[in-house]
């Protein structure tokens, strides 16, 4: 640990702070319809929009249309994107010497089921999977597209909690309009040119093989990346051009252009929380809910910091320095990291790519030590509420909000009041329907792929470099708990739309492919569905008076209860199995034990 | 519903052409008249003109008169086709004791054929002419996590000077010259780590000998 590592992640988290509020003011303007600077160069592009769409723009719809606009929409440019996968050799820019991975259908769902809910769990290696035109419409304009869906649904549900006495949270369509056009796509375009001016690549030309220095040869890869990898950190999408993703040096060159894409993870997921404060007419509702993100982040980046720099004793053992020296090497765990960023750099990034939906990587979290490579998960598994995705991080806190006024509103015997509206039992159920089946959905497959054996035959289901494994663990890169680990982490990671993974499990099988692909959808509609619900019945309730029985939830209490709420609701429904994998690890790594 | 779903086919035709056809153009044709050589990969050249690689995507050295990247996971080392690092866990013995086999037949990778961090850092101190006792710069003996690592520390840098300059019939000062000449601070002063760029300073050596 250094004194300049502690303090990169306090310049970054002021960062976040200070754009909280002007970004977030800027973003309820857009959706409020009200003028912006950019109204006067994009209007009479929305209006076109609008007209080409055959959507009526002050048309406002109850929760079951929009709930039933955003399905469909995601299910259409789901299809887009399965038939341009499997279509990609009869498109421009294929060439198949170094396309060496089949685009099977069960890859070709698993990926286009990941973009669409804005996961992004790759079962495949980029540069030798993904033409440039794949890459560049079917997962780029995904990368758009979900991340445009999540805001939506979040300002769909603010408006439902800040309306009264209404029937309607908005129109689908205009909100996802607006969000393409206003707040993603200018902010990409500057981004993009930032992230290509320190090197990350945009062209067409096809891979090129050199003579290097020594007279080996290297292929040298090209692509229209920069404007992929914009929308990739910003929408917290995740899933990049290149296999090693936001570690690759043509994806993230620079430790400036590491700082712009941890940065950017956060930046729409934290002004929303202040948009919400906006729309619900008090911002101090925001501000609490925003205390409570940071303060879960705080511990997540210490512990994964601490852990890391700390090292491996097993590498230490062997006679390599792991402590930082006076020349400026970071020691520490620097297997699976970069020397660019180094220790501290890194352990930011994984805890930031969790604590949102992102799950690009710029270090290698299977390579983490056993309680580092715990933050990553332990985040997962709050639901990924911290700052969060872009909207899937307010609409989840806001459901551990109600629950934590449920549980106060139990502790006093009145009827929990939020924001000035009763929550009754419908409110609750819907709740706990989305915490319990994400928990459920995690566990039980974990459970299934540990112990079962796949269905027969194995050599269709799963086989991994030309071996058929019967069982479905025998994927993993590691044994012994490190190997329970990289499961549970899988499910993780699909099932809270994250996309992170420890890497080493192979994944590009028929088993693997479905698991995950079920995971992905459930973790992303059975918990939006729900959270449209409560919307849709919160909309239509009357705003009653605090009176002095009223829980205020805009106070450093609220906030400490809401912090204990994701705590104990969100993530200790997984010690037992988090146990059997990093906290054993981390215990067998102190007294020597290799697997 | 049926008035949804037309909505959404003609939403996604107009938004598709947006985002995947109008902005990564718009990037492309800016950056290729403005950051022209980083947008093509920052291609190097040497003296003949010809490409030799880039800046950013580490090769592979072995010979002593160059500097050494760190090892690789990438493919069969350095392949930008297939980057990544080894996915291996802090207690995985492969990992720490995999021992490199040199009877193999050829072609035919042995998957257990592995050079673990202590194998590593015995190859090290070989190459560098340390006591048994020396500790090794971590960087040197773990593998990055894109396997292309363009960048090795400062601290595992001077420890190849004296080798570098014994194959060379070079000084060891001017060596050190080179290092400090390739070497990136932190970004803005705080960001990020100091680095030693390798194949820059490999080709700034070349061209000291002449």
């Amino acid at each position: 640990m250094t004194f300049i590592g502690w303090f990169q992640i306090l310049l970054f988290l002021g960062a976040i702070l200070a754009l909280t509020k002007p970004f977030g003011t800027f973003m309820h303007r857009v959706f409020e319809g009200e003028k912006t600077w950019l109204t006067p160069i994009l209007r009479p592009v929305e209006r076109v929009i609008y007209k080409i769409g055959g959507v009526k723009e002050d048309e406002e719809m109850p929760w079951t249309t929009y709930t039933i606009a955003m399905l469909l929409f995601s299910i259409v440019t789901l299809v887009v994107t399965y038939v341009i996968l499997r279509f990609q050799a009869f498109l421009p820019w294929y060439d198949k010497t170094y396309m060496t991975t089949p685009m099977t259908p069960d890859l070709a769902f698993g990926t286009a089921v990941s973009f669409a809910t804005n996961t992004n769990w790759q079962a495949y290696t980029g540069e030798n999977t993904m033409s440039y035109f794949s890459q560049m419409v079917a997962l780029t304009s995904h990368n758009f597209f979900s991340a445009a869906t999540g805001i939506a649904i979040a300002i769909a549900l603010v408006r439902g909690l800040g309306r009264r006495s209404a029937l309607s949270i908005g129109n689908f369509w205009v909100d996802l309009t607006r969000t393409t056009l206003y707040v993603l796509l200018p902010l990409c375009i500057v981004y993009a040119l930032v992230l290509c001016q320190q090197g990350v690549v945009q062209n067409f030309h096809p891979y090129g093989t050199v003579k290097t220095l020594e007279g080996a040869s290297q292929v040298i890869p090209g692509g229209p990346f920069a404007s992929q990898e914009a929308i990739k950190m910003l929408g917290t999408n995740g899933g990049g051009p290149f296999n090693a993703n936001s570690a690759h040096p043509l994806e993230n060159p620079t430790a400036l252009t590491d700082f712009l894409q941890v940065l950017s993870i956060f930046l729409i997921g934290a002004s929303l929380v202040y948009t919400f404060g906006l729309y619900v007419g008090n911002t101090k509702q925001g501000w609490a809910l925003w205390g409570a993100m940071a303060f879960l982040f705080a511990i997540g980046v210490s512990v994964a910091y601490i852990q890391e720099a700390r090292g491996n004793p097993l590498i230490a053992a062997t006679g390599v320095e792991d402590k930082a020296s006076v020349l400026g090497d970071s020691g520490g765990n620097m297997e699976g990291k970069e020397t660019r960023f180094g220790i501290a750099r890194s352990a930011l990034f994984a805890t930031v790519t969790t604590d949102a939906s992102c799950g690009a990587v710029n270090s290698m979290h299977d390579s983490f030590t056993p309680l580092g490579g715990l933050v990553p998960m332990a985040n997962m598994m709050t639901g990924e509420v911290i700052f969060g995705g872009v909207g899937a991080g307010l609409y989840g806190m806001l459901m551990y909000a109600i629950l934590a006024v449920f549980i106060a509103g139990l502790m006093v015997g009145r009827t929990p009041e939020y924001l000035g509206k009763k929550i009754e039992a419908f409110e609750i159920k819907m709740a706990m329907l989305a915490a319990l089946v994400l928990a459920a959905d995690v566990l039980l497959f974990t459970a299934l792929a540990s112990v079962s054996h796949v269905p027969h035959p194995a050599a269709y289901w799963n086989t991994v470099s030309g071996t058929a494994n019967a069982l479905a663990s025998a994927n993993t890169n590691n044994s012994g708990p490190h190997g329970f680990s990289e499961m549970l982490y899988a499910y993780d990671s699909t099932t809270a739309n994250n996309g992170s993974a420890f890497g080493g499990i192979s994944v590009n099988t028929p088993f693997w492919n479905l698991t995950q692909g079920i995971s992905m959808l459930v973790g992303r509609f059975l918990m939006i569905v729900p959270l449209l619900a409560i919307a849709g019945s919160m909309v239509k309730k009357k705003r009653v008076a605090a009176s002095a029985g009223t829980f205020p939830t805009d106070t450093p209490l609220f906030a400490g209860l809401l912090i204990g709420v994701v705590i104990i609701v969100g993530a200790l429904t997984y010690f037992p199995a988090v146990s059997l994998g990093p906290v054993v690890e981390h215990f067998l790594m102190h007294s020597g034990k290799t697997f | 519903m049926a008035k949804q779903l037309l909505i959404s086919l003609r939403i996604t035709f107009i938004l598709l052409l947006l985002v995947s056809g109008v902005y990564p153009l718009v990037v492309w044709g800016i950056s290729q008249v403005a950051f022209k050589h980083q947008a093509n990969g920052s291609l190097i050249r040497n003296a003949q003109g010809q490409v030799i690689g880039s800046e950013l995507l580490a090769q592979g050295f072995t010979k002593p008169e160059y500097f050494h990247p760190r090892p690789s996971a990438a493919g069969n080392g350095y392949d930008p086709t297939a980057s990544g690092g080894t996915n291996l866990g802090p207690t995985s013995d492969k990992l720490i004791n995999g021992v490199h086999k040199k009877d193999l037949s050829p072609g035919k990778p042995d998957p257990a054929d592995f050079d673990g961090v202590a194998d590593l850092a015995k190859a090290y101190r070989t190459e560098n002419g340390l006591a048994a006792t020396t500790r090794v710069p971590v960087d040197a003996v773990t593998r990055s996590a894109s396997g292309l690592d363009p960048q090795i520390s400062p601290a595992n840098a001077q420890i190849q000077v004296a080798r570098v300059a014994k194959a060379r019939g070079l000084s060891e000062e001017a060596i050190r010259g080179l290092i400090a000449e390739n070497t990136s601070g932190r970004g803005l002063g705080v960001l990020g780590e100091p680095a030693v760029n390798v194949l820059k300073l490999n080709l700034a050596l070349d061209a000291a000998k002449k």
